[in-house]
């Protein structure tokens, strides 16, 4: 009846029972406050039940910053006990415990903080930029949201239920096979991972779909923002590389569930087979994570140099090359796997060759600042952190990419520094930059520029400490994912320093989190009036802070790069004021439904409870057949309130 | 709810390769489906990529060419070839918006699919039955995994024929009804498409 | 906010003839049984018979993809066919790549001759 579910389940080492406990004090505060506040009608109305991406956007990047707290608390036990486990000491982690933590680390960082990030400013950007009132299909958009935390969901439940996988944020074979992980760590995994997505690859096709067919009147590719351009080539490797992830996890499902031999050691199975298919998706994913970083850049350096961007041909084609080639060098993460010389130098090569479009680009940015007006603010602060950290990532992973460099170094902490340089200093930086950038567009206040900068220069000086060391840890022998080392190493001052530089991003991290309730709280202070703090140059910055949640009273019509710089200077056609009746999708409920159905099937079929796991797959596809043959439903929004809501905004920003 | 057809009337001199916001659903769903095709075209690839390498992992077992049977083969790829037509003019029909030629159409169209799956069923349990499952070997894993893929699709596009044919029968052809025959339509024809790709590598390859 | 075009004016947008189920019908027909035919007589043998049959169901596939999929036939823009071809090439690019990899991986792992040999 329980499947493989016991009592045992709920019986954890003191570091997880500490943690479970406090995520259950937490979720309990939080259900206790909604009650205090009478706020669950305004909750299910506004936000569980919303179609709008402008809500949905803000819920993804909330659940990304929960499971931001996860992942690095998982960083900060790992460089804890690091800095402890040497010679007769063994740290506070057992090896098993450990294991755990670095898988959890990777799946979380990877799966919720980063595409969640992603996803939620593609959300909160893309309509606007692109003069649209909404996506393609708005309860796609929120049914690939409620799949995302379902998966997010099941992460912490795995925690608390039950161990996790314990064979890394990827789960190789044989050790993730059914032989050497008979437990339900790896099936967790597996189910957070899938669900995860499907919700990402439909949220792909429905963006990309977006901006094909949706941009507003005269906006071509080649005068769109180039936020919305890193998007749409992101949202091309979604959509081709994720099938692949989906199609190999099922064949890791189908050797653990029903006993098949595609990556077993027996049965004539072939292990290096998973390997070959998750990279094949794995190195797409991480061009998804670092695209949009590129695109925020690009629209962030050009504001605040008061110049137009240098070079968007060139950075459009740089875009599309990355994610070309992209598809062409994922051999890189297992050039010892065994291939011969040939594959191993075509896959080299390929690599390397990344580096020149990518390249384009930064070059294209410092020439943008080059005779600009550059305006100091935080937003530019992470762009400076961004070109200092990404490149140093980037060329070590130039090294990286030569064979007999690799063979070297490959699964050591130099490998370890070379990728937090990209997503750190490269994807994180970005993010911040964008969420300092847009927060006060979405929100429509301001945070604190103090204590942006505060946080800022902990996140860059912890970043160089927590990392540049690794690089020296790597030559001088030390792996990833390494309990215990011996004293003679001599590696114990590096992993002190680490730890130290752990801190000083918790540092940061703190002033990040206590900014934003200090400016939620303040808000009514800071309120941004006008709707363009920055004078920015795209379509976001000529409506209200926040949007009306028919983002545009008027479709703009546009006809050159940067259309609001060219309304401020005059120079584009003058826009009419007929408001019209607008007609917007109607909330539903049926993405939470699918989204809880979905988190019971999940933990339903990890811990073998079929029968349960039946009937919530049968759900989800009544829910499913029930949606799609219902008809579409719409709410209107009258001319005369359009007119009234856009004579509101006026009256406050002259009052400003 | 009430109605909300509203009278657009597309301007024919247009320039139609900018996008028009108010532009209609029909061909937004289709591109969105046709792009959702594409996703399962590489899913399916990798499915063929592993069978491609694990095919000669018989693991002492027995290979394809002792076990796979072409003249069922070919008799499910007619099938499965007949109900493509079949859904094709079912789609004729629903141009015409003839709601009972729709729904006869897509009458023969399930029983034909149907058949095939019950043809694939019986080649299954004969394999499982003669000790030949999945769990002999990669190669039967691979097969069965692959084949059994594309089962799943044409199972769930059973239901999907079934839910889409009440609909036209209850409400006739509408626009939404319509739309979602397209849609289907299209997932039914691309069956079809990766079933070639299964016939040839799999069952015609297997036995040479 | 999706403005909906009559039912009408959709339909004429959709296409297809009772031609092109026809001639798609008649050729995939023809293309098959030829394929199946050649493998179960041995009228082709070895390299040159593989050849054919995937030249078959090449043409086959183009064949379906245009009369019953009708591939290429939407309006301008035309984003699907756009798509379909990027999709084509990132198949071939996992597949081919996939097998070339895995193929150089098996040639340099050391088979049961050889493993028997080096235990002298």
């Amino acid at each position: 009846m329980f499947g493989k579910l016991t009592l045992e389940a709920f019986k954890h080492e003191p570091s997880q029972t500490f943690a479970v406990i406090s995520m259950a004090l937490g979720g309990i505060a939080l259900i206790g406050l909604i009650f205090y506040l009478k706020r669950w009608k305004w909750l299910w109305q506004e936000w569980f039940t919303t179609v709008d991406p402008k809500r949905i956007g803000i819920m993804y990047i909330i659940v990304a910053l929960i499971l931001f707290s996860k992942g690095f608390a998982d960083a900060l036990m790992m460089r804890m006990h690091q800095a402890l486990s040497v010679g007769d000491a063994h740290g506070f982690l057992s090896p098993g415990h450990f294991q755990e933590v670095f898988s959890a680390h990777g799946t979380t960082m990877i799966f919720f903080v980063g595409m969640g990030m992603v996803f939620g400013f593609m959300n909160l950007i893309i309509p606007l930029q692109i003069g649209a009132r909404d996506v393609a299909y708005p309860f796609l958009n929120a049914l690939g949201f409620w799949l995302f935390a379902s998966a997010a969901t099941l992460s912490l439940v795995s925690l608390a239920i039950g161990r996790f996988s314990a064979t890394g944020w990827l789960a190789y074979p044989p050790l993730s096979g059914l032989e050497y992980s008979p437990g339900e760590g790896v099936d967790y995994w597996i189910w957070i991972v899938q669900i995860a997505g499907v919700g990402t690859t439909l949220s792909g096709i429905n963006f990309l779909v977006t901006i094909l067919k949706m941009r507003c009147p005269g906006m071509k590719l080649m005068t769109m923002p180039i936020f919305t351009w890193s998007i749409l080539c992101a949202m091309v490797l979604v959509i081709f590389a994720f099938p692949i992830l989906t199609a190999t996890l099922c064949m890791l499902t189908l050797d653990r569930y029903l006993g098949m031999h595609f990556f077993t050691v027996s049965g004539g199975g072939n292990l290096m087979m998973y390997v070959n298919l998750v990279w094949a998706w794995g190195h797409p994913e991480v061009y998804i994570l670092i695209l949009p970083a590129f695109g925020i850049f690009s629209e962030v350096v050009p504001t605040f140099s008061e110049k137009r961007l240098f070079g968007y041909v060139s950075m459009v084609w740089a875009l599309i090359l990355i994610t070309f080639l992209s598809f062409i060098v994922w051999l890189h993460h297992f050039f010892t796997m065994g291939a011969s010389a040939n594959v191993n130098a075509f896959f080299g090569i390929m690599t390397m060759l990344i580096a020149i479009p990518t390249g384009v680009k930064i070059f294209n940015w410092l020439f943008t600042k080059f005779r600009g007006r550059v305006h100091f603010d935080s937003p530019m602060l992470w762009f400076f952190a961004f070109v200092l950290n990404f490149t140093i990532g980037g060329m070590t992973g130039i090294l990286l990419s030569a064979p007999p460099v690799d063979f070297q170094v490959h699964n050591s902490l130099f490998l370890i520094a070379h990728f937090h340089g990209m997503v750190i200093g490269g994807m994180l930086f970005g993010v911040f930059c964008g969420f300092t950038y847009w927060f006060p567009k979405v929100t429509g206040f301001f945070l604190s520029e103090r204590l942006n900068q505060y946080a800022f220069w902990c996140w860059f000086v912890g970043f160089l400490l927590a990392f540049m060391p690794l690089y020296m840890l790597g030559f001088m022998g030390a792996t990833r994912r390494l309990d215990h080392y011996e004293e003679a190493t001599n590696w114990n001052p590096l992993f002190l320093t680490v730890a130290a530089g752990a801190f000083i991003i918790l540092c940061g991290a703190v002033i990040q989190i206590y900014g934003l309730f200090m400016s939620i709280k303040n808000r009514k202070k800071n309120m941004d009036l006008t709707g363009d703090p920055w004078n920015g140059r795209t379509l976001e910055w000529s409506i209200p802070s926040p949007p009306p949640i028919y983002n545009f009273a008027i479709i703009p019509t546009v006809d050159q790069i940067d259309p609001l710089w060219a309304i401020k200077r005059g120079q584009a056609p003058k826009p009419h004021y007929d408001y019209e009746d607008i007609l917007l999708p109607k909330n539903t409920p049926m993405g939470l439904y699918i989204g809880i159905l979905s988190l019971i099937f999940g933990f339903t079929m990890t811990w073998h409870i079929f029968w349960l796991a039946l009937v919530s797959l049968f759900g989800i596809i009544g829910c499913v057949i029930f949606k799609l043959s219902s008809p579409a439903e719409h709410e209107v929004i009258t001319a005369a309130e359009v007119k009234e809501i856009e004579a509101a905004y006026l009256r406050r920003s002259i009052t400003a | 709810m009430t109605d909300f057809t509203i009278h657009h009337t597309p301007d024919p001199q247009a320039d139609t390769s900018l996008p028009d916001p108010n532009q209609d659903t029909f061909f937004t769903t289709v591109l969105g489906f046709w792009m959702y095709l594409m996703t399962d075209c590489v899913f399916f690839a990798a499915f063929f990529a592993t069978y491609a390498v694990l095919h000669n992992n018989t693991f002492g077992g027995p290979s394809s060419r002792e076990l796979f049977s072409l003249s069922t083969a070919f008799i499910e790829t007619m099938i499965l070839l007949c109900s493509s037509v079949t859904c094709g003019m079912a789609m004729l029909a629903a141009l015409r918006g003839k709601k009972n030629q729709i729904i006869a159409w897509l009458a023969v169209t399930f029983l034909l699919g149907a058949s095939f799956m019950a043809l694939e069923l019986h080649e299954f349990t004969h394999l499982v039955e003669s000790g030949n499952s999945w769990t002999r070997s990669a190669f039967l894993s691979s097969f069965f995994a692959l084949v059994g893929t594309h089962g799943l699709h044409v199972s769930i596009g059973l239901l999907w024929m079934f839910v889409v044919t009440m609909q036209v029968f209850y409400w006739g052809v509408t626009v939404d009804t319509f739309r979602r025959l397209v849609v289907f339509s299209l997932f039914w024809h691309f069956l079809d498409v990766v079933w070639i790709f299964i016939f040839t590598f799999v069952y015609l390859m297997g036995v040479i | 906010m999706h403005d909906h075009l009559s039912l009408k004016a959709i339909q004429k947008e959709w296409h297809g003839t009772v031609k092109s189920y026809l001639i798609g019908f008649i050729a995939s027909f023809l293309l098959t049984t030829i394929s199946f035919t050649l493998v179960s007589t041995h009228a082709l043998t070895g390299h040159t018979l593989v050849y054919t049959i995937i030249g078959l169901a090449l043409t086959q596939a183009i064949l379906q993809l245009l009369f019953f999929l009708h591939v290429g036939q939407e309006p301008k823009p035309r984003w699907e066919t756009i798509v379909f071809f990027f999709m084509v090439m990132v198949l071939l690019i996992i597949v081919g790549g996939s097998l070339w990899i895995m193929n150089d991986l098996n040639d340099r792992v050391m088979s049961e001759m050889t493993e028997a040999m080096s235990h002298d």
